[in-house]
């Protein structure tokens, strides 16, 4: 009886001690050691995982910085104090990060761009776009379904005349719904901007002009009027090079059409709600 | 030929009529956890079926050479559990040794294959079912791809689902749970399938 509880002991012991035994040389020789700045840097991240950085999420960034191979000033969403805190973190100097937000550059409203078709189907972008390219008779203009807002970390984007409009105050720059957006119509411009496109239509100027009121016709007044040479009219489609602009909006004044602004959303104040 | 022959019977019917997720129900956490996306389904069915495998293999000769001869059956359970929780912990240290991604992605769910019942149950039932060691790794292989497969079909499932408007009171859990069944059925139905293609 007795000897029969102490086999059972031995087994469970042996095998017990075995298995352990075997553990411990595994990890002895392929264990890792975690990263010490690594994991330093990942708690100051914000951890949102946006890849505004250009890495895979806030995991990755801090490796690849933990190893020098990223500079401490790309975390968008974390803007100057992350970034701060990164460098002290690395030791070195970090140059201010730049202050992007997104913008839509679209303004067909539902008074301004007319429908083909009524969209009846599932209620997101990415699904009206594969129908037909959406119901909109601009093929380029946004679709008003809110995939952008969806995906928006800090609430910014609100759907109203059934276009997106971006909260530039409340807009961290995080580039999320520029990779949603299946139109393609957001792009990040920098905070500072003072004139900005409401367009991106590559249509001619009359199909364009019948597909939205406020379209760019592409007519190139604005790169006459533009002191700088910042506006160039591409693929029929003004584009403004922001590293020229001087924000005199000379061309918002002279576009016959309306779709260059000077002041283009309010900075409302950062405890607004939409509801 | 007639012992290759009953190999690929039992792997079959492993696989496809005795799937442990989908007709006996075991494993249903990270089924359910794990199969959002693709690539973490797939990485977690290759590694149940990495683990299922390993735990055949040591608790197998564990079983008859050490259990049975002392007449210590009755240590089954608490043995096994203790192997394939080091085995578990051995993969996950191999794991982030070579793939960092993988081991991110699985998260806490590498852990709970240590307990998680399609591994134990295979063990345990390899030895009830009276397989001799050949068979055992055969059969634990299968229930691994069984795994697997269905691990990668329901990914594809949640992935079309993402993508569909789903009524409001059915989002989440519940219609995850609507479309596990419809795949349990169609499963069901592969029953005799096995047996009329080789019998």
């Amino acid at each position: 009886m007795l000897i029969d509880v102490l086999y059972a002991f031995a087994v469970v012991v042996a095998v017990g001690l075995l298995f352990g035994i075997l553990l411990a040389l595994i990890t002895h020789f392929f264990g890792i050691e975690e990263d010490e700045t690594a994991k330093k840097i990942r708690e100051v991240l914000p951890g949102i995982n946006c890849g505004a950085c250009g890495f895979k999420g806030c995991n990755d960034y801090a490796e690849a910085m933990a190893q020098g191979k990223a500079k401490p000033n790309l975390c968008i969403p974390g803007a100057e104090a992350v970034a701060k805190q990164l460098g002290e973190i690395m030791g070195v100097e970090v140059e201010e990060p730049k202050d992007f937000v997104a913008f839509v550059h679209c303004n067909g409203t539902c008074e301004a761009a007319p429908a083909k078709a009524d969209y009846q189907g599932i209620a997101t972008c990415k699904a009206a776009n594969q129908t037909y390219g959406g119901p909109k008779l601009c093929a380029y203009g946004c679709l008003g379904c809110g995939d952008c807002a969806s995906v928006c970390v800090s609430d910014a984007i609100c759907i109203t005349d059934g276009i997106a409009h971006i909260n530039t105050a409340r807009c961290v720059g995080c580039g999320m719904c520029v990779k949603t957006c299946p139109k393609h119509i957001i792009s990040m411009i920098p905070q500072e901007a003072a004139t900005v496109v409401y367009c991106s239509s590559h249509d001619k100027g009359a199909d364009a002009r019948k597909a939205c009121k406020n379209a760019c016709i592409a007519c190139r007044k604005c790169e006459k009027l533009c002191p700088c040479d910042a506006i160039k009219v591409i693929d029929n489609c003004a584009v403004i090079d922001y590293e020229k602009c001087t924000g005199c909006g000379a061309c918002a004044e002279g576009c016959p059409t309306g779709c260059l602004k000077k002041v283009f959303f309010p900075d409302l104040p950062e405890d607004f709600s939409w509801n | 030929m007639e012992g290759f022959k009953s190999l690929v019977v039992i792997l079959l019917s492993s696989v496809l009529v005795n799937n442990y997720v989908l007709a006996r129900f075991l494993g249903i956490c990270p089924f359910l956890g794990v199969s959002k996306k693709l690539d973490q389904a797939a990485g977690m069915g290759i590694s149940v079926t990495a683990v299922m495998l390993l735990a055949t293999l040591v608790t197998w000769p564990i079983q008859h050479f050490i259990l049975d001869p002392f007449e210590l059956g009755y240590l089954q359970t608490i043995v096994f559990i203790l192997v394939i929780a080091s085995l578990v912990q051995m993969l996950e240290v191999i794991l982030k040794k070579f793939s960092p991604a993988l081991h991110r992605g699985l998260g806490v769910y590498l852990p709970l294959i240590t307990t998680n019942c399609a591994v134990l149950g295979v063990a345990i039932n390899n030895i009830t079912d009276g397989y001799n060691f050949v068979e055992s790794l055969v059969s634990s292989l299968g229930c691994g791809l069984g795994f697997l497969l269905a691990m990668v079909l329901f990914s594809g499932m949640r992935s079309r689902i993402d993508e569909t408007e789903v009524p409001k009171n059915f989002r989440g859990v519940a219609i995850t749970l609507i479309a596990a069944s419809f795949l349990s059925l169609a499963f069901m139905g592969l029953a005799e399938i096995v047996n009329n293609l080789i019998g």
